[in-house]
């Protein structure tokens, strides 16, 4: 698997894409930081651009990279080597390259800025993680999707629409679920609707440091335990966990089921 | 002339010549507090010597200078009121004062004022109090670089650090208060000054006023709080160059204002509160050059609010800027900074050329249903807050800073 | 060598494979033949386990291929069309490939062989389906396994270059393995195999030497002998 990852990695940081997303996030974490010259605001910007982002070039980019790679595919399952193995590595190697990107192009503006001198060090440590999360995430919904569809068209379209529905529709349809529902107690609920989704999990880890001084302002016990105690960071990186492992899991058994 | 003179010389000699002092230890003749004042005569000092005395009830009634050395424990035990004073011109000093009776029926203090002038209360440290320096129905007095330490725990059965109640024109300076009821309180004292305190990790307010006219505080820090600091029915304050930070929770305020007219608030920092000020029924107020940081809202306004002006202030990273529960806003915003606004400026002229509306939708939302806060930040909620702010439905549309700062504002 | 029992596969509504049953021996050159369709290379895939069978059994080597992906290493397979990474160079995927499965130093003979020195450095992407080919060829061969599968080596080959495959297959025959081939050029077929394996419908229709195949159909050439199978069952 090693091997299979060393050379999709190798791929995929000859292919311009890479780039193209590695000096998008240079050049924003560049914008930010230089136009704005404020480290706290621009953390809390680039918290919109992650939660939203990443998700979106994680599945196109995984949706992608899954279509382009066929041949590799094929030629790597003529060799003798597990299926399990070729998957992984290929999911591997592009999660960790986009990571790579991310964790980068963002890193390397604000280290020059003087990230290591500022407080704001532990919250964009925060946004590095839960991006990389994301990605993680995103890709391997992407391979599960890409693995299920020959279709590429399809392919594309289930992951812009799995994108759509979790960065947007999901959060419309709570919001609406928890003003209809507003006259029973909704604490437990709204946690637990946050955990189904990995965007909102993130977002939540993110509004733990940035909005703890608003959350703390609700009187729910619950909540006043999630978000008031280390409750809420150990469950919520326990979830953002379970939401890589599954997919990976599915991976490898449709993986093994599949014919080429 | 020389008449005058020769008069401030007798006053001199006399207080030089007959003014004595007194000591007292634990092997003197004085072993006593009580004794001492009781031989005393006008105008006295007494020296308390460094060691315990287990004395309760203690009442200065005449003009006297009670000075700790090395910080005497006065001991209580727990047995009711320590120190009352009850005479005008009476200097408190560098004593350590413990272990107040506590009472559901009785506001037992540590040291006491009651119905006197001129009184100076500082130096002193007192732990396991109920009340600790209790200033009633006196005036022109200072209460200076005390250190009050109380151990409360619920509201119910603790006190006040230094509470002032019907008195005039007291300063209160360089106190450093904590784990208290309310750090300091005034009810019915007008023409006060509270400068320079520490007041923190009180179980409700770090300062609390109750109808008291004409107050000026500035430069206190107030942290950590049950409830921050609450202004209630009161005119005229002024607060000036104070810090709120940290009062996390429901009911929690930087500052809490309620039927407060004419005050100014100048100079403030509200850092990481619940919210940073919450009003009440509060008109004619002016909000200018404070730092609202990091806040869950800086600033709730609860309705009955007109004519308040909020002027060059800095908004920076609040989760919500202003939350208003009514349609109808007569207040005016206007030339502030606020680090949400994502406007330009063309003309370069350092102020933004569109409108900056600081009420957002999901504030709204936020208020009729809590917990949909788990939301905030969210792409969706960033949508309807967007076709809110382009054509306002549900929140006051003449709401809105016409000339919002490009850069943050320093004074 | 392999040995296949009752198998099944269905694509979808298509039921590929009825039930195959087909005993390999070792040594020697098999040719699985059949009309388009018929299964050949889902049989193939079967055996390298690139399909997964709905029923039935395959051995390679003696050993069930459902229990371990090892047997794999005992097996040379030649893709139908090969598929390479473009923007890969003909010298790094030789490298890739030795270092994914093991080292060995007999490409050096067999580019030679081919002639494709000039095109080492040259990337995938850029070659012609022929020139791939012999890459496709070079890959598999430079591994020595006991059992060598070819699925339509002849794709898009020059002459010369046919008859350097033909004498690589020849004196791998020579070393004793078992090689199974694919093909659609007959007389290839004739030349090079032993035995044939006819497939239709998903069903072995005859095993045997093509002489067997000629005697069976009574036809003079194995040309007609296979058009008369086809004719026969269509008619």
């Amino acid at each position: 698997m090693l091997k299979i990852l060393k050379y999709s990695f190798y791929d995929l940081m000859r292919s311009r894409w890479s780039y193209v997303y590695f000096a998008f996030y240079l050049l924003l974490g560049v914008v930010l930081l230089f136009l704005n010259n404020d480290l706290s605001k621009a953390v809390i910007t680039l918290m919109n651009v992650i939660i939203v982002l990443v998700p979106l070039i994680g599945t196109i980019f995984g949706v992608m990279y899954y279509y382009n790679s066929r041949e590799f595919t094929e030629l790597l399952l003529a060799q003798p080597l597990k299926r399990s193995s070729i998957f992984l590595g290929q999911y591997l190697g592009v999660a960790l390259s986009l990571s790579m990107s991310l964790i980068l192009g963002l890193g390397i503006p604000f280290v020059f800025y003087g990230l290591f001198q500022s407080s704001a060090i532990w919250d964009f440590s925060l946004l590095l993680i839960t991006g990389t999360f994301l990605t993680l995430i995103f890709t391997a919904l992407a391979f599960n999707i890409a693995l299920s569809n020959e279709n590429k068209i399809k392919g594309f379209g289930y992951a812009i629409l799995l994108w759509l529905l979790l960065a947007v529709i999901y959060d419309g349809l709570f919001l609406m679920s928890l003003i209809m529902f507003e006259d029973y107690p909704l604490d437990k609920v709204s946690l637990v609707g946050t955990m189904l989704n990995p965007i909102d999990l993130s977002r939540t880890l993110i509004l733990l440091k940035l909005d703890i001084s608003a959350l703390l302002g609700y009187t729910g016990a619950v909540f006043k335990e999630f978000f008031g105690t280390n409750f809420g960071l150990i469950i919520s990186f326990i979830m953002l966990t379970a939401w890589v492992i599954l997919p990976v899991f599915r991976i490898v058994f449709k993986s093994k089921r599949k014919d080429f | 002339m020389n008449k005058l003179f020769v008069f401030l010389a007798v006053i001199f000699l006399a207080q030089t010549n007959y003014a004595q002092n007194i000591e007292v230890c634990n092997t003197c003749t004085v072993s006593t507090l009580k004794d001492a004042i009781a031989q005393a005569k006008d105008f006295d000092t007494i020296t308390v010597k460094k060691g315990t005395y287990k004395e309760h009830n203690v009442i200065v009634d005449k003009p006297l200078t009670i000075i700790g050395e090395d910080y005497p424990v006065i001991d209580g035990e727990f047995k009711g009121e320590i120190i009352t004073v009850i005479s005008d011109n009476v200097t408190v000093d560098g004593l350590f004062i413990i272990n107040v009776g506590n009472s559901y029926t009785t506001d037992y203090a540590a040291i006491r004022v009651r119905n006197s002038k001129d009184f100076l209360i500082q130096n002193l440290v007192l732990e396991k109090l109920f009340f600790g320096i209790y200033i009633e129905k006196s005036r022109d007095g200072k209460v200076f670089h005390n250190k009050i330490i109380g151990d409360a725990v619920e509201e119910y059965n603790s006190g006040n650090g230094i509470q002032l109640w019907y008195s005039k024109n007291v300063e209160i300076e360089h106190n450093f208060i904590q784990h208290v009821r309310d750090g300091i309180y005034l009810e019915f004292s007008d023409f006060c000054t509270i400068k320079n305190n520490v007041s923190s990790l009180n179980v409700r307010y770090g300062l609390h006023f109750m109808f008291s006219n004409d107050d000026i505080y500035q430069d206190n820090e107030f942290s950590d709080n049950g409830a921050g600091v609450a202004v209630m029915f009161s005119k005229r304050i002024k607060m000036y160059d104070n810090i709120f930070k940290e009062n996390w929770g429901t009911a929690s305020y930087g500052v809490l204002l309620k039927e407060i007219n004419d005050a100014e608030i100048t100079g403030n920092i509200f850092e990481e509160n619940t919210i940073g000020i919450n009003i009440e029924g509060s008109n004619r107020i002016i909000y200018k050059n404070n730092d609202f940081i990091s806040n869950g809202w800086a600033i709730k306004v609860r309705g009955a609010c007109y004519t308040n002006s909020f002027l060059e202030n800095n908004f920076l990273y609040n989760s919500f800027d202003i939350a208003y529960n009514s349609k109808v806003n007569d207040n005016v915003f206007d030339r502030n900074y606020w680090s949400n606004y994502t406007g330009y400026d063309l003309d370069k002229n350092g102020i933004g050329d569109v409108p900056y509306r600081p009420v957002k939708l999901f504030s709204y939302i936020v208020n009729r249903t809590p917990e949909t806060i788990i939301l905030l930040r969210s792409l969706f909620i960033d949508i309807i807050d967007f076709s809110e702010k382009v054509s306002p439905v549900f929140t006051p549309d003449n709401l809105m800073d016409n000339n919002p700062k490009m850069k943050k504002i320093a004074w | 060598m392999v040995s296949i029992q009752n198998l099944h596969k269905k694509f979808g509504k298509n039921q590929v494979l009825k039930g195959v049953d087909l005993n390999i021996n070792e040594g020697g050159i098999f040719a699985v033949l059949g009309p388009n369709g018929s299964g050949k290379t889902t049989l193939i895939k079967s055996v390298l386990g690139m399909v997964i069978p709905d029923k039935g059994n395959i051995e390679v080597l003696g050993n069930n291929i459902k229990k371990s992906s090892d047997y794999r290493h005992k097996i040379d397979y030649l893709p139908q069309i090969a598929n390479f990474p473009s923007n890969l160079k003909v010298k790094e995927l030789i490298k890739m490939i030795k270092d994914l499965r093991k080292p060995t130093n007999e490409e050096t003979r067999l580019i030679n062989l081919f002639k494709l020195e000039p095109f080492l450095d040259k990337k995938l992407g850029n070659l012609s389906g022929g020139t791939k080919q012999k890459v496709n060829i070079v890959l598999t061969f430079m591994f020595d396994s006991p059992l060598v599968i070819l699925d339509e080596p002849t794709t898009g080959l020059d002459p010369i270059s046919l008859i350097r495959l033909k004498d690589l297959i020849q004196a791998e025959k020579a070393k004793g393995k078992t090689i199974l081939i694919t093909s659609h050029i007959m007389s290839f077929v004739e030349e090079v195999s032993d035995e044939i394996v006819f497939i239709l419908e998903g069903q072995i229709y005859f095993k045997g030497t093509i002489q067997d195949l000629k005697t069976k159909t009574k036809q003079p050439d194995f040309e007609h002998a296979i058009a008369s199978i086809l004719t026969e069952n269509h008619a």
